[in-house]
Order: structure tokens, then C-alpha cells, then sequence
């Protein structure tokens, strides 16, 4: 029972770097048990949406704090993990500033209550530039309360109170409470405002800015249950989902009588979407056959004896190799449309001393998440209970109660460790599957994807095609820059993470300067994959500028230099101001400078034969990223990759050195995994791929040392999950230039094409 | 049918059609949840276990193929020296990211050390490249192979 005690305080936490509407509520309580709650409401941090982010993030977010009589503070993680270690990093934050040891924090998985929590999802590499500042508060107002609780009980000056590791004193009369004493007075405190508590000076920290380990690390490390695949409910079934192989296909007929007559198999049934999704949502559920039996295995097993006539319908059309034919026909058209035109492109490429053209390609992707999509769901009198390995809670939940037209309060959702997002799970197609076949079966039930499920229905990333041209001056200056972005979408309009910014470097940098568009229609779905639109620009654009470098006769560190010119704000997309997401030239600068030192880039002329070089940045979540490869080619077109080295611009403050390196390197590591053997391909409407033997993950076997250096800036702190991962493709695919001459400018990278 | 099996020393006995995978008769017949399904093809080694000592991929070991051989599982390695420290330098290390992969890394290395108290790169990517981490913790693995390594050298219990 908690008894709210004080009234609700109200405040502005000033910050000159985002938005002037930040507003925090903080609730203090009395816990169940004698302690303190302190609840806090954040209302909207960031105004608009940072690229890639679902559009409502700007939504209100909560910190759940309970101090319990005996100094355990409890704080619930109200994010889903997914591995970016928010689990850990976030409570570190309100840890910090309440000033209680790292070992009497105890950490709890909120579950789905966005009335309550606010916003909860993983995306966008937002979850330290939405929380560190405003958590940071809501831990010092805590520590407020419990001197003020100290002093009080005292009878001396709060101002002459301290606080230390979960304890209070008073130096000069050398007395002492912990927090767990004082956690049920501090509770009938007044709640300070929040703008004028006082923060520590970061050399003070004691937790923020050390290496702290996963909080659910001795779990894993003992394979005890923790993700969406382990969840068990007594009486559960368990199910498998054949879709049709093309997407947006529908069931003709299915022979699930004869499958419901196999051993152990308690229902088969056809789904069709005109009933479980009728409003054609792309995320929603769509025509298949439920398989559902007592264990997963044997649902599996009778699923080989399924036969299904499909009506495959219009996308059975569409392939890969028509994309990339009808994108070669598009480039000698005009563009569809213009995202930008600046100058007079045409004259300036006539003027032009040096003229350089290059066509580039990268294909759909999976996310491959090493754990299958899947989500346990029990319907039962009009209400259902989910377990769901999610990124992006509240559409699922959402999307569930279209897909069973119930009300969202009839819907509760449970959080589960994720194995593994990427992006793939902020779309909830499991959840609405697993919550039709628990009601049409009556009884909880486990759905359980395939690999070739996951690989083959996902939400890809988009393939793409960019034909650029640009022209240098006789002193090497690109005086002109064009870029005929040819993508895939619906109805003339670019698909699901298929867009380009206006805005999309060197855009601002180069007087003549046009971006053109055209789409092509696809009924392919796509969607985010770490990094959205970043991980595939980036490719194209940082090789194409190496290879104007090149013409150029210059170092391409130099070159970039040059390009990025002197240190100033860009003009973001938005087109307000704003110091985090305006391009600073300058942060680019420096980065790119470093980086350059520590790769021993001055040096890279003593490289052994057919060992280069590549260097590359990227500008994306908010971070700046400058990375080097050194690659070796093999006379074979084998590619091993030797070194990477990367610098990073996040801001003043890492928070958890730990788990900032492994996103860092797991970013780099994983885009090097893409450029070398991984590709979706569309064969007829249908994924050409099905496992983990034409889908490439990187393997221990190919992984380089990857140096990562954070540069300390000025700056408030930003996020690590995604944007270590666009600079590294092309870093690495201008090393493979500087090794052996030859310019990749088409993804996956094909050996053949390298070899002597 | 009925197939007694030995488990982490334990001796269990399931119902089920002889060419069920050992992975799921751990899932989802004795609730031993460590073990992780990941391709069902012998691709990735989420699902690694060892057999009579050896690493293998209990995705695809029919149960009917198992015999009187033992089983140990990733919940058995607390009870292993090797996986004890194995453990011990994953948690020190913070290896795991979103931590799917790791019961099966862990098996895997286990295993090396047993064959090589003191592996250095090469070997450890020779043992370890049928281990996918999609969040590319690789370079923590390695690390931590060689703490384990170097804690079981220093007689660490």
C-alpha cells in the first residue's frame, strides 16, 4: 500500500541544449514496507523526433526509486534490453546523484505501463541524451530528502549535512543515519525543486564513469531463463506461423485436417488477415496456417507435412535483379523529384576540371536476431497477457488490440530480456500472431519462429541505389555534387527507413549541389536496422568522397579536412537550430583528426603490398564518428580485415565505459559483418535466404582489434548503439581501395571481384 | 517413446519420438531453458552442450542418438572448475550484450580449455567460430577465455 504523501512539486530543469519545455514532476511516498518511493514524471525532453525514433518519443518518461529500510534501493528499468545495457547504465545515472553504493542498488524490469513509465522502447540511441540530465536530477532530489529527513530529526542546518554512500552525517556533531533509517521520514519531506537541487561535479562521480558489468550478467552466464523464448506458463501450447513466401500472399486452401491428425498436434487452422489484421496494417498479422501442439518440436514437424495453395499475388513480380535493372533505366531519366537543389550543378560540372561518376548499390538486410521472433500470449475472457521479447511495447499493444478488437486495458505486457533488436523489434508482428492463435485455441500459447521465418518475414533494410556525379576544380575542390537516389517505396513514396535527408552531407559544403529522387514500387517490407538510412548513406557517400580524393591527388583525411572546412553549425533537417543536431563541423574535425593519429594514418605508406588503409565519418544519433580500417587483400579477392580504429565525439560524459566500448566495437564489428557477407535477395516476391549458411554473421575468426578512443567534449552526453556502425563500411571498403586499386562500389563485398 | 538420458549427472527420463533434438528435449521436456535455439541447423551454437565431453549442437543430436552418454548443460558449468571460472571471467569482463549467445560460447570454451590450458588467439578462433554473437561481443570472449585460463593457472577456485 503506498500513501501518497506529498503534493505534487513542479519544476524546469534548465538546460541550454534541449528543449525549453522540459518539465519533471517528482512524487515522493511512503514505500509498502516502511521506506521511500520516489516517482518521477518527465515530461517531454526533446521536442520533434531525432532521426530514426518512433515519432511520439517526445512522450513523457518515469524513474521508479524505492529505498527500503534496510539501504536496498530499488529502481525499476523501464526500457527493454536488448542488449544496449540500459538496464544497467540508466539506474547507474540515478545511483550517481542519490550517492548510495553501486552494491545496494537492486534493478527491476518494469512491465508495460506507459501511463504510468512514460514512453517505454529501445531506439534511436536515445535513451542517455533523453534520461542523463533529468535522472541525474531525480537522484539528487532524492539525496536532498534524505538530508533534509537527517537534519531535521537533528536539529542542525541541512547545509551542514552530507551525504556519502547511502549514509548521512553531520561532521560537527559526528553523527550518522543511513538511507534505510531515514528513507521513511525523507518521505515527508517537502519535494525540493528539481531546477535548483544541486548536482555533483562529475569528479565526484563514483559510479557514473566506472566500468560497471551487466546487472543481469550472472543470470546469463548460468543460462537461466531471462528472454521471450524461455517463458513458460502452466497448460501452455506451443505454435509455428507458415506464412506464404511472398509477401502479402494469401491462403488459397490448407490441408489442416490431415495436420491436426498427427501425434501431439492440437489445432491447425488457416489465419486469414482480412480477419485478424482488417485494416491491412503492414506490421499487423497476415494470411497463414497455426500450427499448434503440445511442444514446439512436434509443431514444427507436422508443419513439413503442411500444403498450402497460395494465391501469391502482385509482388511474386518484383526480384532484386528487376530493382537494380529498373534503378540503372532510372539514373538516365530526371529525377522523379528533388530533395535539394543548390547553385547551378549543370554549368558547374561543364567548369569542371575533373569530372567524376560512380554508381553505387547496397541490398535489403535482415536484422538477424540470433533469438527467434517469438511471444507466449494467453487470451481468456477478453483479455490477454503477453510475453513479449519487444523493443516497442506500447504499438505492440496496441497492434493487439486491433488485432482481437479488445481496448488496450485489456492488454497486459510483460517484458522480456531481448535477444537481440537491432531495429527488427520495434515492428510486433509476433505479438499480434501469438494473441490471435491463444484465442482461437482458448489456452496460452508459445509461437516460436523459425530461423528461415525470422530471415524470411522481416522488416529489411531497404536496398537502395545512388548515382552521383561531381566535378573538381584544378585545385581539387569539388565544385559540383549530385546524387540521383533511386529507392523503393508505395505509391511514389519512399518505403520505411528508404528516405534520404535534404540535408545529407556534403549538402551545405559545396555551392552546386542536387539531390534527386525516384522510387520504385515495392511490396517488400522494410523498416529500421541499427542505424536506419545511416548504415546504407554512409557506405555510398563516404566512397564516393574517397574516391573524389582520389582524383583529387590528395590524402583523403586531408581532403575530408578540407571539405568539412571551418568549425561551424550546419543547418539540421528540421531546419531550427539546434546545438545536438545541427552537423558541427568542427566536432567532425576533431574526430577525424585524432583518429588519424591513432591509426598511424601518416604512416600508411610503409604498409606491406596489398594492405591499405580506408578512412571514413559519419554524423548520425546525435554522435560523431571518424573510423580507420587497414585491410589486407589476398591475390585470391579474400578480404581480412587487420585493425580497426575508431573516435568518437558523445559529449562530456561516458557513462559506463564498459558498456560504451562493447556498443562501440559490437556496432563496428557488426557493419563489417554486413559489408562482407551479408545480402537479402528478392527472388520472385520471396527472400532467397534461409539461414545462417547464405546470411554471413560476422565470426570470431574474422574479428579485427578494434580500438575505440572517446573524445571529452563540451557537450551533454549522447548515445552509443547505433552510430559507431555507418563510418566503418566505407573506412573499410577505401582500404580495400588503398590495397588493391580496386573500388567497391556495391554491397556485399564479392571477393571475385578483387582477386589478381 | 521413453529415452532415460543423464543430465548434468542426473539421471531423466522423457516420452518423446526418437527424432526430437536433444535442444528441445531440454527446452521444453526438462524445462532446462539455457540452451538457446537459434538456427536449427547447426549454424550458430546458441544450442551448444556437451556430449560424452565434446561440444555439440543439441539442435540437431536426435535424443534417440544420445544413448547412456552424458549431458552437460550450460546449468551444469557451475559444478565444472573450468566453467566456474569460465563464468566468473564473463561476469568480471562484462561480456554479454543482449547475452543470447552466451550459454553456448561458454560450452564451447570450456571445452578448449580442457584440451589447452593456455589457448592464444588462433586457437581460441579455430574452437570458437561455430559460436555466432550477432552483437559481436567477440573480442570480450577472447578476453575472457584467456582471464579464465589465467585464473585456473593461478589455482583460483
Amino acid at each position: 500500500m503506498t500513501i501518497i504523501l506529498a503534493t505534487r512539486a513542479r519544476a524546469g530543469i534548465r538546460t541550454a541544449d534541449f528543449s525549453r519545455s522540459r518539465r519533471v514532476f517528482l512524487k515522493a511516498s511512503a514505500a509498502a514496507g516502511g521506506g521511500l518511493l520516489l516517482q518521477a514524471v518527465l515530461l517531454p525532453v526533446i521536442r520533434g523526433a531525432l532521426a530514426a525514433t518512433p515519432a511520439d518519443q517526445a512522450a513523457p518518461l518515469n524513474a521508479y526509486i524505492r529505498i527500503a529500510p534496510d539501504g536496498i534501493v530499488t529502481i525499476m528499468s523501464k526500457n527493454p534490453e536488448i542488449g544496449q545495457g540500459v538496464k544497467t547504465m540508466l539506474p547507474m545515472v540515478i545511483a550517481e546523484e542519490l550517492d548510495v553504493d553501486w552494491k545496494n542498488v537492486r534493478i527491476e524490469q518494469a512491465p508495460l505501463d506507459e501511463r504510468k513509465f512514460g514512453r517505454q522502447f529501445a531506439g534511436g540511441s536515445t535513451a542517455t541524451p533523453l534520461n542523463y540530465d533529468p535522472l541525474r536530477h531525480v537522484g539528487a532530489a532524492g539525496r536532498q530528502m534524505l538530508i533534509a529527513a537527517a537534519a531535521q530529526g537533528w536539529g542542525v542546518p541541512p547545509g551542514e549535512c552530507r551525504s556519502e554512500a547511502g549514509t548521512v552525517s553531520h561532521p560537527k556533531s559526528g553523527r550518522s543515519a543511513s538511507y534505510g533509517a531515514l528513507a521513511a521520514k525523507a518521505a515527508s519531506m517537502r519535494v525540493p525543486d528539481l531546477a535548483s537541487v544541486t548536482l555533483k561535479e562529475p569528479k565526484d562521480f563514483r559510479i557514473i564513469g566506472q566500468p560497471i558489468p551487466g546487472v543481469d550478467n550472472a543470470k546469463i552466464v548460468a543460462g537461466q531463463p531471462l528472454f521471450g523464448i524461455d517463458v513458460e506458463v502452466p497448460g501452455m501450447l506451443h505454435a509455428v506461423f507458415q506464412k506464404c513466401p511472398v509477401f502479402g500472399g494469401k491462403v488459397k486452401s490448407a490441408n489442416v485436417d490431415a495436420l491436426k491428425a498427427l501425434p501431439g498436434v492440437h489445432d491447425a487452422f488457416i489465419v486469414r488477415a482480412s480477419e485478424a489484421n482488417p485494416s491491412s496494417d503492414p506490421q499487423g498479422v497476415a494470411d497463414g496456417v497455426a500450427v499448434v501442439a503440445k511442444n514446439w518440436w512436434l509443431a514444427s514437424k507436422a508443419r513439413e507435412k503442411l500444403e498450402v495453395v497460395w494465391d501469391e499475388g502482385p509482388v511474386a513480380a518484383q526480384s532484386s535483379s528487376g530493382f537494380a535493372a529498373n534503378a540503372t533505366r532510372l539514373a538516365q531519366q530526371v529525377p522523379a523529384s528533388y530533395l535539394r537543389r543548390d547553385g547551378d550543378v549543370a554549368t558547374s560540372l561543364k567548369d569542371a576540371a575533373h569530372v567524376v561518376e560512380a554508381a553505387y548499390a547496397y541490398p535489403f538486410l535482415s536484422h538477424i536476431d540470433l533469438e527467434p521472433q517469438n511471444c507466449t500470449a494467453h487470451f481468456q475472457d477478453g483479455k490477454v497477457v503477453l510475453w513479449a521479447p519487444t523493443q516497442n511495447p506500447g504499438p505492440g499493444a496496441k497492434l493487439v488490440a486491433a488485432t482481437l478488437g479488445i481496448t488496450e486495458s485489456d492488454i497486459a505486457v510483460n517484458m522480456t530480456r531481448v535477444g537481440g533488436g537491432f531495429g527488427r523489434r520495434l515492428r510486433n508482428d509476433y505479438m499480434a500472431e501469438a494473441a490471435w492463435i491463444s484465442k482461437e485455441v482458448g489456452a496460452p500459447v508459445k509461437l516460436l519462429w523459425t530461423r528461415q521465418d525470422d530471415m524470411q518475414h522481416d522488416f529489411y533494410r531497404p536496398a537502395g541505389f545512388h548515382f552521383f556525379k561531381a566535378g573538381l576544380n584544378n585545385g581539387g575542390k569539388v565544385i559540383a555534387f549530385s546524387d540521383h537516389f533511386v529507392t523503393i517505396g508505395a505509391s511514389g513514396k519512399p518505403g520505411d527507413s528508404a528516405t534520404m535527408d535534404a540535408n545529407e552531407f556534403p549538402a551545405q559544403l559545396v555551392a552546386n549541389l542536387e539531390y534527386g529522387q525516384s522510387v520504385m514500387e515495392s511490396g517488400i517490407p522494410t523498416g529500421p536496422l541499427r542505424a536506419p538510412r545511416s548504415n546504407a548513406l554512409g557506405f555510398a557517400f563516404q566512397s564516393f568522397i574517397d574516391e573524389l580524393a582520389h582524383q583529387a591527388g590528395e590524402d583523403p583525411v586531408d581532403f575530408r579536412l578540407a571539405l568539412l572546412g571551418e568549425p561551424r553549425a550546419l543547418v539540421n533537417s528540421t531546419g531550427k537550430p539546434d546545438p545536438l543536431r545541427d552537423f558541427n563541423t568542427g566536432r567532425m574535425r576533431d574526430v577525424l583528426r585524432k583518429v588519424a593519429e591513432i591509426s598511424g594514418w601518416s604512416d600508411r605508406r610503409s604498409l606491406p603490398q596489398r594492405t591499405g588503409k580506408g578512412v571514413a565519418f559519419y554524423f548520425s544519433h546525435l554522435g560523431y564518428f571518424a573510423e580507420v580500417v587497414q585491410a589486407s587483400v589476398a591475390t585470391s579477392g579474400d578480404v581480412k580485415i587487420d585493425h580497426v580504429w575508431v573516435v568518437a565525439d558523445v559529449g562530456s560524459q561516458i557513462i559506463n565505459p564498459s558498456g560504451a566500448e562493447q556498443q562501440v566495437q559490437g556496432a563496428a564489428l557488426d557493419g563489417l559483418g554486413q559489408a562482407l557477407g551479408q545480402a537479402i535477395t528478392i527472388d520472385r516476391g520471396r527472400v532467397a535466404q534461409a539461414n545462417f549458411d547464405s546470411v554471413l554473421p560476422l565470426r570470431i575468426n574474422q574479428v579485427p582489434p578494434v580500438e575505440v578512443h572517446f573524445l571529452t567534449t563540451q557537450h551533454p552526453p549522447t548515445g552509443l548503439g547505433e552510430p559507431a556502425l555507418p563510418p566503418v563500411i566505407p573506412a573499410l571498403c577505401n582500404a580495400i581501395f588503398a590495397a588493391s586499386g580496386k573500388r567497391i562500389r556495391e554491397l556485399p563485398i564479392d571477393p571475385q571481384t578483387l582477386k589478381v | 517413446m521413453a529415452y532415460t538420458i543423464e543430465v548434468n549427472q542426473v539421471k531423466r527420463t522423457v516420452d518423446v519420438d526418437g527424432d526430437m533434438p536433444l535442444l528441445w528435449v531440454l527446452r521444453d521436456e526438462l524445462n532446462l531453458k539455457g540452451a538457446k535455439f537459434g538456427c536449427g541447423a547447426a549454424l550458430c551454437g546458441a544450442c551448444t552442450v556437451h556430449l560424452g565431453g565434446q561440444p555439440v549442437r543439441s539442435c540437431i543430436i536426435p535424443i534417440s542418438a544420445v544413448g547412456s552418454t552424458g549431458i552437460v548443460t550450460i546449468e551444469g558449468m557451475a559444478d565444472d572448475p573450468i566453467g566456474k571460472k569460465l563464468q566468473t571471467a564473463w561476469m568480471e569482463l562484462d561480456v554479454p550484450q543482449c547475452g543470447y549467445c552466451q550459454a553456448g560460447q561458454i560450452m564451447s570454451a570450456a571445452h578448449l580449455l580442457t584440451r589447452n590450458p593456455h589457448p592464444g588467439d588462433g586457437d581460441i578462433d579455430a574452437a570458437m567460430a561455430g559460436n555466432v554473437c550477432r552483437c559481436c561481443s567477440y573480442l570480450r570472449i577472447r578476453a575472457a577465455i584467456k582471464k579464465a585460463a589465467s585464473l585456473r593457472a593461478a589455482g583460483v577456485e
